[in-house]
């Protein structure tokens, strides 16, 4: 298994001490509205990793996927409000925010997933599209006025830090995800889909299931994402809940970080959501601080098209192959005494074997 | 001997073009089939009808006496037919151990049969998969990159690369397409080699191959396409003086050649 990292364990350790810095996170925040920008970034985090498991790994890039955001937030936001659901009693509402997204994705897939490359992305858009005027026009969606959270009766101090928790936990949850599924055989097969999809299918890949599964699980987490950003921002509208900007975000967020690693994605959201954040409060105008999203994404898709784990990674490697080039002496290379046959069980086949 | 691949009567036409007509072939369990006829005379489509790339417009095939008329690609391998492409293809962003992997998945469990429930999170490739692609790359003389992007190949390693997933599976017939198409003389001794040793160990081959001494050398039988239809099959004694190939084939070929 190729390793983003240089070392297997330091891997690990990194992400031990990145959930122990997520966890004491709110207690060193200075104020509340760090603790705010804090959620709004596990949520891109969780976002941007599980768009990443649909198409970072499938290859399959998906600009459609505020549909299940914002599915997930009004369906939590309608539940909510025809059940007379309130009180902490709502995060139990994350769990249909999930399913609302799996069912969604299901007839969405079936539909999309049967073209490739750009075509895809023009169906994800269109489908993107339709839910937005869904979202305006249908009678129990609240139309332009969009539809209120329940009210939570926290304290004003604790608010932001028990979503954060939450928050810390869905993302935590979906990362720990991300990786089991790139290093199991479903998430190998998603990758030989992106290398060659017809060849996938020609060594037995079932292709469309698996990219349906994957899709509905990217959906499923998407969907439960876009329930607790509803709860935490308090009201869902049209253009917030199915906003345009949020697929290009996850999206610019996994390739800034590197597509189809389990690490980028978060590094991407970690980058770009505080850094989007601050400069909303440094800079009033709205304008501004998307016309420098565009610019950050030209820049990446120019400069970084590969993005920076495996950018980074790969300067290690050839680095560290070069060390080794200079340390070994060619005698030593093999550990093996001068003279005897150069080792290992192909040997015997040495003579026929292509240069 | 009994046919374990067989084609009967399969037409395919791309729009005006015909590329297959009434054409019936067969391979033989145990056999090295070589398919050989001019450019554009059906040899590919062939392929591609067998495997369930391409859907034909009539007639029908059969592997191991069921048929296969027009099942997806992943069907017709699952029931035991491999194949590899003319433009050789891998997954150029996996390893080479994670190239063979790909095709793992249907070691150990008959086609058809479900051996309870398997978790699909599993971490790819149990020790069983991977010391078995192992040997098989070994076997080819690739093992030494397992741990490679399959990208970084050379062209000759990708053909063995492509060869050795293949088999990974343990197909009861392999299809090749082309396996000598662009490859050094050395090279070419070795992928022959290898063949006729996996033949030995009773794999059943189906090759299409413009390299006659190739061919010659390695076939049991061979049949000839001309537009899209079976001109002459036989032993490659019987083909090499056959007047209908030589006019077909052979004999224009052979002024390329040498």
């Amino acid at each position: 298994m190729k390793t983003t990292l240089p070392h297997p364990r330091a891997g690990v350790l990194l992400a031990l001490l990145a959930l122990a810095a997520a966890v004491a996170f709110p207690l060193l925040a200075a104020s509340q509205q760090d603790t705010a920008i804090g959620v709004d970034t596990l949520i891109f985090v969780a976002a941007a990793v599980a768009w990443n498991i649909f198409s970072g790994y499938s290859g399959y890039i998906s600009l459609g996927h505020a549909v299940f955001f914002g599915s997930g937030a009004y369906a939590a936001g309608i539940a909510a409000r025809d059940w007379h659901i309130n009180g902490g009693a709502e995060f139990a509402l994350l769990l249909l925010g999930a399913a609302v997204g799996a069912v969604i994705a299901v007839p969405f897939g079936l539909i999309a997933l049967r073209v490739r490359r750009h075509t895809f992305v023009v169906v994800t858009i269109a489908i993107f599209f339709i839910f937005q005027l869904m979202a305006f026009n249908l009678s129990f969606t609240g139309g332009t006025t969009g539809l209120p959270a329940p009210f939570l009766l926290w304290s004003p101090v604790t608010f932001n830090d028990r979503f954060y928790y939450v928050a810390l936990v869905i993302a935590a949850g979906t990362i720990a995800l991300s990786w089991l599924i790139r290093r199991s055989r479903f998430g190998l097969q998603l990758r030989a889909i992106r290398d060659d999809e017809d060849r996938a299918a020609g060594l037995g890949v079932r292709t469309l299931r698996v990219k349906l599964t994957a899709f509905v699980i990217s959906g499923a987490i998407t969907g439960m994402v876009g329930a607790l950003w509803f709860f935490f921002v308090g009201e869902v509208l049209p253009q917030t809940g199915f906003d345009p900007i949020f697929d290009l975000t996850v999206a610019l967020m996994a390739f800034l970080g590197g597509l189809a690693t389990v690490a980028g994605p978060v590094l991407g959201a970690l980058i770009l959501e505080p850094g989007q954040q601050l400069l909303t409060q440094q800079i009033t105008s709205n304008y501004l601080s998307q016309i420098l999203l565009g610019g950050v994404f030209l820049v990446v898709i120019l400069l970084l098209p590969r993005g920076l784990i495996p950018t980074a990674s790969e300067k290690i490697r050839s680095r560290r192959a070069s060390r080794r080039d200079r340390d070994v002496s060619p005698a030593a290379r093999g550990d093996l005494p001068p003279g005897s046959p150069a080792g290992g069980p192909p040997a015997d086949r040495a003579a026929g074997r292509p240069a | 001997m009994t046919a374990l691949l067989r084609t009967e009567g399969v037409a395919k036409a791309f729009g005006g073009v015909q590329a297959l007509a009434d054409c019936t072939i067969e391979v033989e369990q145990g056999s090295i089939t070589g398919l050989i006829g001019p450019n554009g005379s059906g040899k590919t489509t062939l392929f591609n009808v067998i495997t369930g790339y391409e859907r034909l417009d009539s007639g029908d095939v059969y592997m191991d006496g069921g048929k296969i008329t027009n099942v997806p690609p992943q069907r017709v391998f699952a029931l035991g037919v491999g194949r590899t492409f003319q433009l050789t293809r891998i997954f150029p962003r996996l390893t080479v151990m994670e190239n063979m992997l790909v095709a793992a998945q249907h070691t150990g469990q008959p086609a058809g049969t479900r051996s309870g429930f398997r978790n699909p999170l599993a971490r790819s490739g149990g020790s069983a998969d991977r010391r078995r692609a192992l040997e098989l790359l070994e076997f080819t003389g690739i093992a030494d990159h397992a741990g490679a992007l399959a990208g970084t190949l050379s062209y000759g390693q990708r053909k063995l690369l492509e060869l050795s997933y293949v088999l990974v599976a343990d197909p009861a017939v392999v299809l090749l397409d082309e396996p000598a198409g662009g490859v050094n003389p050395s090279l070419i001794t070795h992928i022959s080699a290898r063949i006729r040793e996996l033949n030995e160990a009773g794999k059943t081959f189906l090759i299409v191959e413009h390299n006659m001494d190739f061919v010659m050398g390695l076939c049991h039988r061979v049949t000839v396409l001309d537009y899209g239809t079976v001109v002459a099959a036989g032993t490659p004694e019987v083909i090499k003086t056959d007047p209908r190939v030589l006019d077909a084939y052979l004999g224009i070929e052979e002024d390329a050649d040498e």
